[in-house]
């Protein structure tokens, strides 16, 4: 009988600490099958950040290194100016890129460092029980907007793909969801052409990734899947946002 | 031994880095170790190497982070303010046990303080800056032309033990031009870095670098191996320069730039009828407590010249246990103890 369906190889047989209904375990899947399809695991390194996919170098069969709260992109300078032919990406949240980190992605964007970063947005702190993010939506509800998110009291949310999209290093920024299995497979499209510009040395390419966190939104599985695309998507905007037509 | 030339001190630590072999500098610029980076970013390019003017010293750090985690030996450069930005990266490259060199020309504090030389960063060099119980080799020249080997040196012992090395200099040492002689090959240690993240190839296990471990008996593991690394290299790699101590008077201990002053006050005393040692420690840690032990019995006193409030002093009272009394006398704020200071404590010390 042929095989339909099987683990990529770039992925551990491991299982995942994740909540149920959290939509990490996909997003890791679609890496790690661009990986096999590119057939660059054996010179790949990926980065995890810090957040709740801290030990997502668990998971991954490629090289890891972990890296503090915010500074994947740094660390990830380094490892790339190190081995210039390796392929690096970076994995974070919206807390570790959008708040702590932002230094760190704007400057790694800015240089055209030639790495890639998977940015999930999920509106909140996901790790640390459920705080407000950089993400977090105006009147979201979270352990530290306990009476919603409020522009006067807490500003506005930050779109990172359209703040990136301003630098010249930046050179393909896309934002996709992984809510049904259309938008499943743009989003491995999106990733894997993000790792393809990195390989043609293009410059800096980053994908985000609307993913929901029923446990710490208070909803079951598919009432986050909903919320997703009743609350994010219309303010997160999918699509891309640069280097569409990108020659890779 | 090569051509003898006259150099900047802090160009002298970007060369002795070149020639050690460190092909990876990341840096921020901060007064007085800049200098640093200018060598950096024009050398780099002519030996194929890597110079990035980080964002941040946060960011400089993490990129050695990176780039030690990838195996390839990595240099990063700051002074005080700087280097109170890099504990996070510290503390996760100790854990991690990453090898790499930080230099910290240090400047006078706290807070953005002055720019001028200073010896106030003793504290959060050798007793652990970051969080969490990890140590650094820290390594304490006291001319040009020791900032050269001991660069050089920093790559091979950080190498060796998978640790970071600090080169903690001052305004004077950085800022100052002596002659340097350098030889014409260094001696390299050849490592296998086989745990770097280089790249599986598909014909190994993964590599990971990590500073995690969220199991507690697993925690505490790694933190007792950590903890055995550290004696390996207090018992193996401490320096220590001793001068004069055999029937000293008093025995002065003091690093760095500071030492050489003393070494001026000793022949200053000596015309005086005054015998005075110097013990310079040149691993502020590992620390060269036996030393001080070894001639506890000999001097009346001990005492410690510092340009701070007193923070070696504090080692050195450990080192002495109580069996001599252990002065002080410091400068802080960007002033230098002078020679006719320092002999006049020495003096009002022994009461003649």
């Amino acid at each position: 009988m042929p095989t339909v369906f099987k683990r990529p190889h770039a992925l551990k047989e491991v299982s995942m600490h994740y909540c149920p209904g959290c939509t990490h375990g996909i997003i890791h899947r679609l890496i790690a099958e661009v990986i096999d399809e590119l057939d660059i695991e054996g010179k790949t390194i990926g980065i995890s950040s810090v957040g709740c996919t801290y030990n997502n170098y668990e998971y991954f069969n490629c090289d890891m290194v972990q890296a503090a709260h915010g500074r994947a992109p740094a660390v990830g300078t380094g490892v790339k100016r190190a081995n210039p032919d390796n392929v690096v990406f970076t994995y974070q949240g919206d807390g570790d890129l959008a708040a702590i980190g932002t230094a760190e992605i704007v400057h790694a964007a800015a240089r055209g460092e030639k790495i890639t970063t998977v940015f999930v947005n999920n509106a909140i702190y996901g790790m640390t029980s459920g705080q407000m993010a950089p993400t977090t939506l105006i009147n979201q509800v979270t352990t530290t907007t306990p009476y919603g998110r409020s522009v006067e009291k807490h500003g506005f949310p930050i779109r990172v793909c359209e703040l990136l999209s301003s630098l010249e290093g930046a050179v393909y920024i896309e934002r996709v969801s992984v809510n049904d299995i259309k938008n499943i497979k743009n989003a491995k499209q999106a990733i894997k052409k993000a790792f393809q510009v990195q390989l043609a040395n293009k410059g800096f390419s980053l994908v985000e990734v609307l993913s929901t966190c029923p446990t710490n939104w208070g909803l079951n599985p598919n009432e986050a899947i909903k919320w997703l695309e009743n609350n994010m998507i219309p303010h997160y905007p999918l699509g891309n946002f640069k280097g569409k037509d990108l020659e890779v | 031994m090569g051509e003898k030339i006259l150099m900047k001190g802090n160009e002298v630590i970007g060369e002795a880095a070149l020639r050690a072999g460190c092909k990876h500098y990341f840096g921020y610029p901060i007064t007085p170790q800049t200098e640093i980076a200018h060598y950096m970013a024009k050398r780099m390019p002519m030996v194929g190497g890597t110079f990035v003017q980080a964002e941040s010293e946060v960011a400089a750090i993490n990129m050695v982070y990176g780039a030690a985690s990838a195996g390839v030996r990595a240099l990063t450069s700051s002074s005080s303010p700087g280097i109170s930005l890099k504990q996070e990266g510290i503390s996760y490259a100790s854990c991690a046990e990453l090898p790499a060199v930080i230099v910290n020309i240090v400047r006078c504090g706290p807070g953005l303080g002055g720019i001028l030389p200073a010896q106030c960063d003793y504290f959060q060099a050798v007793k652990g800056g970051g969080h969490g119980d990890y140590k650094m080799v820290v390594l304490a020249p006291c001319s040009v032309q020791e900032l050269y080997e001991l660069t050089v040196e920093a790559f091979n012992i950080a190498d060796k033990y998978r640790i970071l090395v600090m080169i903690m200099g001052d305004g004077i040492l950085g800022q100052m031009m002596e002659p340097v002689e350098f030889k014409d090959k260094e001696e390299i240690i050849s490592v296998q870095k086989n745990w770097a993240a280089s790249g599986t190839k598909m014909n190994r296990e993964n590599n990971v670098i990590t500073s995690i471990y969220i199991d507690p008996e697993k925690m505490e593991k790694h933190n007792l191996k950590l903890q055995e690394k550290y004696s390996r290299i207090a018992s193996s790699e401490v320096k220590v320069e001793t001068y004069n101590c055999e029937n000293a008077d008093i025995i002065v201990s003091a690093f760095g730039s500071v030492a050489r002053i003393v070494k001026n006050v000793i022949s200053m005393a000596e015309k005086e009828g005054i015998k005075v040692g110097l013990i310079r420690p040149i691993t502020l840690w590992p620390f060269p407590e036996s030393e001080f032990l070894k001639y506890a019995d000999v001097p009346k006193a001990f005492l410690t010249v510092e340009m701070n409030a007193g923070q070696m002093f504090e080692d050195v009272k450990m080192a002495v246990n109580g069996r001599k009394k252990v002065y002080f006398h410091g400068r802080m704020g960007g002033m230098i103890p002078t020679q006719q200071d320092i002999l006049d404590k020495i003096k009002e010390i022994l009461k003649v």
